[in-house]
């Protein structure tokens, strides 16, 4: 069962546009201009990337192995700076030395391998890093934790120690470590990666939540049910965009996704494989539209 | 070789977790076998066990083929030849400085080989893996992608042709089309020179479609094994320990609910096929 206490309500009060009022505003949390990056000389990884993020978005970007992904997700928090073109924060830019902190209160990234970001040697301390980090006051701190363990479900780990826990266990500490920063945007890159079903789910359910409390959410993921719940996808081949739409738009185009590495949700697969075999089955993206479809066959025999 | 192991307990550290407890599990040459179970299960935990990198806190039986594990004189350099294991996480795996080196570290036990023949089999083993050889074979493992390092990795267990091959989460991090590459090579593999698979997985629709037999593990105990058909659509409460149905199990569930019985092993074609039969019947 997911719990999210209360008091989790108060910590996001201070995100102003919730999602409702957010539609055709124009407040964009992220402008990406122009952006080219490479870690050797003339061999880019990305290529002139010009994406906009409006505050309250829930954003997937998905493509295949060595797309740039994760580099993207280092660019939006100044761990990397662009080579060329820039990467606006709230309108901070990442190129200035003295916008680095603030930017990273405001944007919290999940690590790909969990065991990069564990830095304490007890839990409750590794979670408490973020938030000591960016200046949060003692009994705030605690509070932080604690929403932070309950959302991930891990309170009676609190006094272990990080690198003595199983793979899932690591992935949920470290979502933990950055929920506990409450930034203005959450980037997971593949944070779902080694959890067990309820795990993922539970990740999602909550991802989903902070989102329409009007946290800005962007999931990367080789999961393509997972890109089912966001506003909007991005996809990336090669260091460049080459896909931009609704999942469902995305979703509509099977070829383009699998001539760049990439695939369909397995409940719409299942159903293209019906409509070979003649049925006639409508357009789905999840389990239970799949679920309602096929009752609804049954019904008219 | 058959793996067989008879209450097998293992706790980290006198005062530790008991990660394993008094489990017993017999896996049958030619297996592909599926391990699932939540998050701190055992499951890692256990695998370990089987290249000896883990040892019994007690255990009454651990064979894997002709090696005894219990015994103090069980030659485990011979035993490692035989078993590969590919880590939850690549980056326990990784540690050349490039990324020939470290696939072809494997061969190092096998001394006649000569540069080329060496050369021959790494290039071959990262070429399955759907890398481009010339490409990768000067980076560092470390300045690669998630997805690309997990690839290496695995490269570099194949390398040495194993017989059994253990495979902990080897999906997780490949995109879409690398996780198809890795199965289907994990058939063609499983029909040349490995004899059996065991791999441990989170993917429920993988598990179905792939293994032979599954065990599901909770708490580091057996919570129930068989044909994964069975483990699946048996078992009321998948959901109370932290599992799921497979999307077929799921709709099968469903329709069931309904009153329509598909008849059905679980794999995606054989559901479909049985689903169009059903609907044809009815009309
Ligand atoms: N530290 C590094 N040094 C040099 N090259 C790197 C480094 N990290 C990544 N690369 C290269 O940059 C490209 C993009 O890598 P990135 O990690 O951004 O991909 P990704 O889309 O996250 O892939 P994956 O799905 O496998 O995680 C890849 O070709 C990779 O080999
Ligand atoms: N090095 C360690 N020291 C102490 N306890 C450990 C250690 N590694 C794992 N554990 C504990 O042992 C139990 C089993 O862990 P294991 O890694 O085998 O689980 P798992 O089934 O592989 O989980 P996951 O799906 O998350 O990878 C867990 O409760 C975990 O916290
Ligand atoms: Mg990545
Ligand atoms: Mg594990």
């Amino acid at each position: 069962m997911f719990y999210i206490p209360f008091t989790c309500e108060k910590f996001f009060w201070v995100l102003k546009y919730n999602k409702s009022i957010k539609r055709g505003s124009l407040l964009k949390i992220i402008e990406v201009k122009n952006l080219t990056y490479a870690y050797a000389k003339g061999k880019e990884v990305l290529k002139n990337l010009n994406i906009e993020i409006e505050k309250g978005e829930f954003v997937a970007i998905i493509g295949h192995n060595g797309s740039g992904k994760s580099t993207f997700a280092k660019l939006l928090n100044a761990l990397f700076v662009p080579k060329e073109g820039e990467v606006l924060v709230g309108g901070l830019n990442t190129k200035d030395k003295n916008s680095v902190h603030e930017i990273r209160k405001k944007v919290g990234v999940v690590f790909q391998n969990p065991d990069n970001q564990l830095v304490a040697s007890i839990v409750e301390d590794d979670v408490a890093f973020g938030p000591e980090n960016i200046g949060a006051k003692r009994e705030e701190i605690e509070e932080r934790i604690n929403f932070a363990l309950d959302a991930v479900n891990m309170q009676e780990f609190r006094k272990r120690t990080p690198t003595k826990l199983s793979g899932g266990q690591k992935q949920r500490v470290a979502i933990a470590g950055v929920l506990a920063i409450k930034p203005e945007v959450l980037v997971l890159d593949e944070s779902t990666a080694m959890l067990d079903p309820r795990g993922r789910r539970e990740v999602i359910e909550i991802v989903k939540d902070l989102n329409k409390k009007g946290m800005t959410v962007i999931l990367i993921t080789h999961y393509m049910e997972e890109v089912v719940n966001a506003d909007r996808v991005i996809v990336l081949s090669e260091g460049e965009k080459i896909l931009e739409g609704t999942p469902k738009q995305i979703f509509a185009k099977k070829e383009e996704l699998t001539r760049v590495g990439l695939s369909l949700p397995p409940a719409t697969i299942l159903a293209d494989k019906l409509r070979e075999k003649g049925v006639n089955i409508g357009e789905v993206l999840t389990p239970q539209e799949l679920k309602e479809e096929l009752c609804k066959l049954f019904v008219k025999i | 070789m058959q793996i067989v192991c008879k209450n097998l307990t293992f706790a980290y550290g006198k005062r530790g977790v008991t990660a394993v407890k008094n489990l017993s599990l017999t896996i049958d040459e030619g297996e592909f076998f599926g391990i699932i179970g939540e998050t701190g299960s055992g499951k890692s935990t256990f695998i370990q066990h089987l290249n000896g990198l883990v040892k019994p806190t007690t255990c009454d039986e651990l064979t894997v083929g002709e090696f005894n594990l219990l015994d103090k004189k069980c030659d485990y350099k011979k035993l490692r030849s035989k078993i590969g294991m590919v880590f939850q996480y690549p980056e326990y795996q990784l540690f050349a400085e490039t990324v020939f080196e470290d696939v072809a570290f494997g061969l190092k036990n096998f001394a006649s080989l000569t540069k080329e023949e060496t050369e021959k089999m790494v290039k071959e083993a990262i070429e399955v893996v759907g890398l481009d050889y010339e490409k990768i074979k000067n980076k560092s493992p470390f300045d690669l992608s998630g997805g690309q390092k997990r690839r290496v990795a695995i490269a570099g267990v194949l390398v040495t042709k194993p017989e059994v091959l253990i495979l902990d989460e080897p999906a997780s991090g490949l995109d879409p089309e690398g996780k198809e590459q890795l199965l289907s090579l994990l058939h063609s593999l499983h029909k040349s020179f490995v004899k059996t698979i065991i791999m441990v997985s989170h993917d429920m629709n993988t598990v179905v479609e792939h293994c032979t037999k599954v065990a599901l593990f909770n708490k580091g105990e057996i919570y129930c094994s068989g044909r994964p058909s069975e483990v699946f659509f048996k078992l009321e409460g998948l959901e109370e320990i932290g599992l799921e149905q497979p999307l077929t199990g799921y709709l099968k569930k469903e329709l069931e609910l309904k009153g329509v019985n598909i008849e059905s092993d679980l794999t995606v074609d054989d559901f479909v096929y049985n689903l169009v039969k059903k609907l044809k019947q009815g009309s």
